[in-house]
């Protein structure tokens, strides 16, 4: 247990991303990927109800009959979400408008109650709120990473625009590469040591 | 005439799965058989068409009625999740085999956001109460649509020679961005 705060913080990032190596939260990846401040808002909204809700879900946990938990975890990421929303809508409402049902949308983000459920509702508060951290920025991270690269080669600002990467199909055809990419240089690198496992 | 529009623009033109990327993890996730695909679409469907119904109520008789636009997301959510427990018991008592077979992606219907994108759109678009009934049927076939279509392809798929790191979802993303791309061929049907 003890080698663990820093660790619980570090896996979110890379080892157990959510977007590249579990394929959580696919929805938002796809949608407000079209340029980088989008994905960047996006990745931020969604890291501040993930802490938000992992911190008070492992505060209350004990008090929550193991029935109901799932639908108290969604009334407490609801709350949150609306928040986010109301705070967008005032102060960045061009953001907003962007984002559009995206940000309610991060109510059934499966990251986060994906979170509460494998983690926060068995640690206490600081834990679950670095494991909340580390896997909110490894969401941003990828999210930042995917909007950067359609948005150079949606736009042409590396020579001729490629107008099939601001579309949907860009979006599916640029993660499906980006991953398996990824699935490829890991292979690369197990093969010394252990044999490789296939995703799913 | 209306409502026809409605209808094809939801499920073809403007695809919840494949042009508006609501409902991806069903689509990833229960896509590689076909009947198994059928099913799925069938009760995302169900939930959808009790969504749009449910939410339209709820939002013009209480929350519009005590103008409290701010509760939309929480009350929505706990409808979509009462409505889902409530398939789920009906699936569990007519039909126990395919109970089984849907596993653990048929409480997920609750967590799908192609059913929460639904209601808040229906909202956003100002749909009268028949038209969001039909947007809720739309939309699940679009949805149904989308799985079936994957789930062909990918029964073949296990056939083909892809490469190791790419088999299961990135080969998957790549098919469905191939989809998309024929999916924006509709795009004429209503515009024009």
């Amino acid at each position: 247990m003890k080698k663990g705060l820093a660790h619980e913080f570090i896996k979110g990032l890379w080892e157990e991303s959510p977007t590249f190596r579990q394929l959580l939260g696919m929805c938002p990846t796809l949608a407000v990927t079209t340029s980088f401040i989008n994905g960047f808002s996006m990745g931020l909204a969604t890291t501040f109800v993930l802490v938000c809700s992992s911190t008070i879900i492992s505060m209350i946990r004990k008090l929550i009959p193991d029935q109901v938990r799932i639908a108290s975890y969604v009334v407490v990421i609801a709350t949150f979400v609306t928040m986010a929303d109301l705070f967008l809508r005032g102060v960045y409402p061009d953001i907003s408008k962007a984002l559009g049902p995206f940000v309610p949308l991060i109510v059934v983000n499966c990251i986060i109650l994906g979170r509460a459920e494998a983690f926060a509702s068995k640690n206490s508060p600081l834990p679950s709120f670095l494991d909340a951290l580390g896997n909110g920025i490894g969401f941003t991270l990828a999210l930042s990473v995917l909007a950067t690269i359609r948005e150079l080669l949606g736009n042409g600002l590396l020579g001729e625009p490629w107008v099939i990467m601001i579309l949907p199909a860009g979006a599916f055809i640029t993660l499906g590469l980006l991953i398996g990419f990824i699935n490829l240089a890991k292979e690369r690198r197990r093969k010394t040591a252990t044999p490789a496992c296939a995703i799913r | 005439m209306d409502l026809i529009l409605i209808f094809i623009s939801a499920a073809v033109v403007n695809n919840f799965v494949l042009i508006l990327f609501l409902g991806i993890c069903p689509f990833i996730g229960v896509s590689n058989k076909l009947e198994k695909a059928f099913s799925m679409g069938m009760a995302t469907t169900f939930v959808m068409v009790l969504a749009a119904t449910a939410t339209w109520l709820i939002n013009h008789y209480i929350l519009i009625a005590f103008s409290l636009p701010f509760l939309q997301y929480v009350s929505f959510i706990i409808v979509i999740a009462a409505l889902v427990q409530f398939v789920e018991m009906f699936i569990k008592k007519t039909s126990p085999a395919l109970y089984r077979a849907l596993g653990i992606f048929l409480p997920l219907i609750t967590t799908n956001c192609a059913i929460l994108g639904l209601a808040l759109l229906a909202v956003l678009k100002n749909y009268n109460f028949i038209q969001s009934v039909v947007y809720g049927l739309a939309a699940g076939v679009g949805f149904t649509l989308a799985l079936c279509i994957m789930a062909g392809i990918r029964e073949d798929l296990e056939l083909a020679p892809v490469p190791k790191a790419f088999q299961g979802a990135a080969i998957t993303l790549i098919i469905a961005g191939l989809l998309a791309l024929a999916f924006m061929g509709f795009a004429g049907l209503i515009s024009g």
